[in-house]
C-alpha cells in the first residue's frame, strides 16, 4: 500500500490540482448549459485568452495590478462574447447558437494565434502559488495545494449565491424554464450575462492556477482542458454545480493516475470514454435531472 | 445519366453537360498541355482542395443538413480515411525508411504495386489508388458502424460531444505506439501514392490526370449522394431532420435509417480522409484535430445548411480565399503600401470575423435550403472553379424535384 501511494502520490495530488482547475472551468459550462442549453464551445478558448492576456500583462505591470486585470478582461470578453454572438440568436434553433460558439471559439483561436505570431508565450512565475512546498515526502508547486482549497471555497460562496441571493433565485427559475421566467418578469437577459459573468470569473481564476503549472501558453491550449471541463460537467449531471466539481475531480485524478500508469497517449481518450459511457448509461450524469421529452 | 437526361428538359441539360465537359477539357489542360505559370501554380492547388473540401462539406451535409443530426466526427473518419489509404499504397520497398522505428511495419503490401504487376507501374498507380480509396471509405464506414451503435441513440447536443470524443480517442489510438507497426505510432506517413503520381500512359504518350483525379472521384462521390438524398431513403431522413417523432410515427424505422446516415457520410469522409491524404502527400494523426471539424462545419454553414451546391460553392469560396485570395493579408503589403497590422495570421482573423458575420446575420448561408436553379446559373458570371462545379450537382437536383 505504502509502495502504490508512494509512486502515485504525485499523480494524485496533480490529479486534485487539475480536477480542481477543471472544475472551475466546468461550472461555467454547466452554467451556461443549465440556463441556455448550449454547449459554449468558446469557454475553453476564452480560458486560453484569460492566459494570454496575463502573459502580457505582466510583461509591463506589476503583479498586483495585472491579476485584477486579467479576471476584469476575461468577465468582460465573456460579457462581450455572449451580447454579440448568442443574445442576436437567442429564438433561433439550438443548433445556430452551437454553431456561432465554434465561430467565436475559432475567432478567439486565430486571433490569439495574430497576437502572438503563433509563439508560445511563456506563462509568468506568480510569487508564492508557484512556490515549491514538499507534501509527504513529495515536492510539489503551492498551486497543488491552493487549488482544491481555493476551488471549494468558490463553490461554496456560489453555491450561497444561487440560494440565497434574488438573482441566484431567477437563475435557477430561468434554467427551470425559461419562456415561464420570462412571464413571471424576469430580466432574461441580465440573467443570462451574469451567468456569463459568473462563468468567465471563474475560468480566469482557472486559468491563473492552470498555466502556473504549463511552461506556455499557445492559441489552442484552452481547447483540450475546455473538452474535458465539458466532460466533467456532463458527467456529474449537466446543470448542476456540486455534480461538475465532483466530475471535474475525478477525471482529473483519473487522467494523472493513467499518465503515471505509463499510458499518457491514452490520458485524453480515457475521458471522452468515459464521457460515452456515462452518457449511455445515465445520459443524466450525477446528479441530473431527469428531463422528460413532451411532444 | 440516360434516366436523369430523359426527364430533364434537353437544353438545361446539354448546357450542364457542355459545362462540366468545359471544365474537364480545363482541367485536362491545365494538367498537360498549360505551362506552370505562377497563375498556375496557384490555381490547381486550390482546385484540388477546393474539389476534396466539397466532398467532405456535401458528406457532413448529408449528416447535419439532410439528417439533422449533429456530429462532429468528421475529422475523425477522415483520419480513418487517409491512414487507410496511406498504409495501403505506401511500396513495399519503401517500407523500411517510412517505418523505421518499427522494423519495416507488419503490412507489406501495396496496393498499387499488386495492381502495377498486371497493369504495369502507372496504370497500377492510378487504378490501385482507386481501389485504395474505395477500402478507405469501407474502414471509416465499418467504424463507422460501430461507432454509431451507442452513439446514435444520443440527441443533438449530446451527439455532437460524443462523436467529438470519438474523434479524440480514434486520434489517440491511431496514435498508440503498440500499433506502430501498422499506424506508425506518433510518426508521419509519407511516399505513398499522391496525386502527382496519377499518370496513365496511353500509345506511348504519358498522360497527367493529377488536377482531373480528384475532380472525377469527387464528383462520383457527390452524385451518388444527391441520389441518395432524392430517393426514397433521402425523404426519410429529411423526415426525421424535421420531426424525429412525427417520422416514426409515420412509420420509420429511426435508428435504421440514422445509421445508414452516418455510415454513408462517414464513408465519404473516409474517401475525402483519403483524396486529402493524397494532396498532402505526409499525413500525421495529430493534424486531424476537431478544428479541421470546425472547419467543414463552418463551410457547409457559409454554403447553407441543406444545400448540397451550396456546399460546393462554400468549399470553393473558402479554400480560394484562404488558400489563394486572402494571401495578401499575411504578406505586410497591400497595394504596394506596406500596412504594419498585415501580418502572419491576420487572414485569419478577418476569414473569422467574415464567418462570425455570415453565422449570425445570414444564417441561411449562401443557397440556404434551396439548390441551384438553372436559371441562377444562365444569368449569373461563370467563374470557371466553383460556379462550373456546382452545375452538375443541380443537373442532378432536378430529377428530385420533377
Amino acid at each position: 500500500m505504502s509502495g502504490f501511494l508512494n509512486a502515485y502520490l504525485p499523480h494524485i495530488l496533480t490529479g486534485i490540482s487539475v480536477g480542481g482547475q477543471y472544475a472551475l472551468i466546468a461550472i461555467g459550462y454547466t452554467m451556461v448549459y443549465g440556463i441556455l442549453r448550449l454547449i459554449n464551445f468558446a469557454h475553453g478558448d476564452v480560458f486560453m485568452v484569460a492566459g494570454l492576456v496575463m502573459v502580457y500583462a505582466t510583461a509591463s505591470m506589476p503583479m498586483y495590478i495585472s491579476i485584477p486585470l486579467v479576471i476584469i478582461a476575461t468577465v468582460l470578453l465573456g460579457f462581450v462574447i455572449e451580447r454579440v454572438a448568442y443574445k442576436p440568436l437567442r429564438s433561433a434553433p439550438r443548433m445556430s447558437v452551437m454553431i456561432s460558439a465554434i465561430g467565436v471559439s475559432y475567432l478567439l483561436q486565430n486571433c490569439a494565434l495574430y497576437f502572438t505570431g503563433g509563439l508560445p508565450q511563456t506563462y509568468p512565475v506568480i510569487p508564492f502559488i508557484s512556490d515549491s512546498v514538499t507534501v509527504f515526502g513529495q515536492t510539489t508547486k503551492m498551486v497543488t495545494l491552493i487549488t482544491p482549497v481555493l476551488t471549494l471555497l468558490l463553490v461554496v460562496i456560489l453555491s450561497l449565491l444561487i440560494k440565497y441571493t434574488k438573482m441566484g433565485m431567477a437563475m435557477r427559475a430561468v434554467s427551470k424554464d425559461f419562456e415561464t421566467s420570462q412571464l413571471m418578469g424576469i430580466k432574461i437577459n441580465s440573467v443570462i450575462s451574469f451567468t456569463f459573468i459568473i462563468g468567465c470569473f471563474l475560468a480566469a481564476v482557472g486559468s491563473l492556477l492552470y498555466f502556473t503549472n504549463y511552461q506556455s501558453v499557445i492559441p489552442t491550449s484552452g481547447a483540450m482542458p475546455g473538452l474535458k471541463a465539458f466532460v466533467a460537467a456532463v458527467f456529474g449531471g449537466i446543470g448542476s454545480i456540486p455534480g461538475a466539481v465532483i466530475g471535474a475531480f475525478i477525471i482529473g485524478i483519473c487522467e494523472n493516475l493513467i499518465k503515471g500508469a505509463g499510458w499518457t497517449t491514452f490520458s485524453d481518450a480515457f475521458t471522452f470514454v468515459l464521457l460515452i459511457v456515462i452518457l449511455l448509461a445515465k445520459p443524466t450524469g450525477i446528479f441530473g435531472e431527469k428531463a422528460t421529452d413532451k411532444v | 445519366m440516360t434516366k436523369i437526361e430523359q426527364k430533364k428538359s434537353k437544353k438545361g441539360t446539354w448546357i450542364a453537360l457542355c459545362c462540366i465537359a468545359a471544365l474537364y477539357v480545363l482541367l485536362f489542360l491545365i494538367d498537360n498541355v498549360f505551362p506552370s505559370t505562377s497563375f498556375i501554380v496557384m490555381l490547381t492547388p486550390v482546385l484540388k482542395k477546393g474539389a476534396i473540401y466539397s466532398l467532405l462539406c456535401v458528406s457532413m451535409n448529408l449528416l447535419n443538413g439532410f439528417t439533422g443530426l449533429f456530429s462532429l466526427g468528421q475529422a475523425g473518419f477522415m483520419l480513418i480515411g487517409a491512414y487507410t489509404y496511406a498504409i495501403f499504397t505506401i511500396p513495399v520497398a519503401e517500407h523500411m525508411s517510412v517505418y523505421q522505428y518499427f522494423d519495416g511495419g507488419a503490412i507489406q503490401f501495396s496496393i498499387p504495386e499488386a495492381i502495377g504487376s498486371i497493369l504495369g507501374p502507372t496504370g497500377g498507380a492510378f487504378f490501385g489508388s482507386i481501389i485504395a480509396i474505395i477500402l478507405a471509405g469501407c474502414v471509416a464506414a465499418v467504424f463507422a458502424a460501430l461507432i454509431g451503435i451507442p452513439v446514435l441513440r444520443l440527441k443533438s447536443d449530446y451527439l455532437a460531444i460524443a462523436t467529438l470524443g470519438f474523434v479524440e480517442i480514434i486520434r489517440a489510438v491511431f496514435q498508440w505506439n503498440s500499433l506502430g507497426v501498422i499506424t506508425n505510432g506518433s510518426n508521419q506517413l509519407r511516399k505513398y501514392t499522391a496525386f502527382s503520381d496519377m499518370k496513365l500512359t496511353i500509345g506511348g504518350a504519358t498522360l497527367k490526370f493529377g488536377t482531373i483525379f480528384p475532380f472525377l472521384i469527387v464528383m462520383l462521390c457527390i452524385i451518388v449522394i444527391v441520389l441518395l438524398i432524392n430517393s426514397s431513403y433521402g425523404r426519410a431522413f429529411k423526415a426525421i431532420r424535421d420531426d424525429e417523432v412525427a417520422a416514426e410515427a409515420m412509420g420509420i424505422s429511426l435508428f435504421k435509417h440514422k445509421m445508414l446516415s452516418f455510415v454513408i457520410s462517414c464513408f465519404f469522409a473516409g474517401v475525402g480522409g483519403a483524396l486529402l491524404a493524397m494532396f498532402q502527400t505526409t499525413i500525421k494523426a495529430q493534424s486531424f484535430t476537431s478544428a479541421m471539424t470546425y472547419e467543414i462545419l463552418l463551410m457547409v454553414v457559409i454554403g447553407g445548411i441543406g444545400s448540397v451546391s451550396g456546399s460546393c460553392i462554400a468549399a470553393f469560396l473558402y479554400i480560394a480565399c484562404s488558400e489563394w485570395w486572402l494571401r495578401f493579408l499575411d504578406s505586410g503589403k497591400f497595394l504596394g503600401l506596406s500596412v504594419p497590422f498585415f501580418r502572419d495570421g491576420f487572414r485569419k482573423v478577418v476569414f473569422s470575423v467574415v464567418i462570425m458575420i455570415i453565422v449570425l446575420f445570414f444564417s441561411r448561408g449562401i443557397m440556404g435550403d434551396r439548390e441551384l436553379s438553372f436559371s441562377g446559373i444562365a444569368g449569373g458570371v461563370k467563374k470557371l472553379s466553383g460556379r462550373l462545379k456546382k452545375k452538375d450537382i443541380e443537373e442532378k437536383e432536378d430529377t428530385g424535384n420533377e
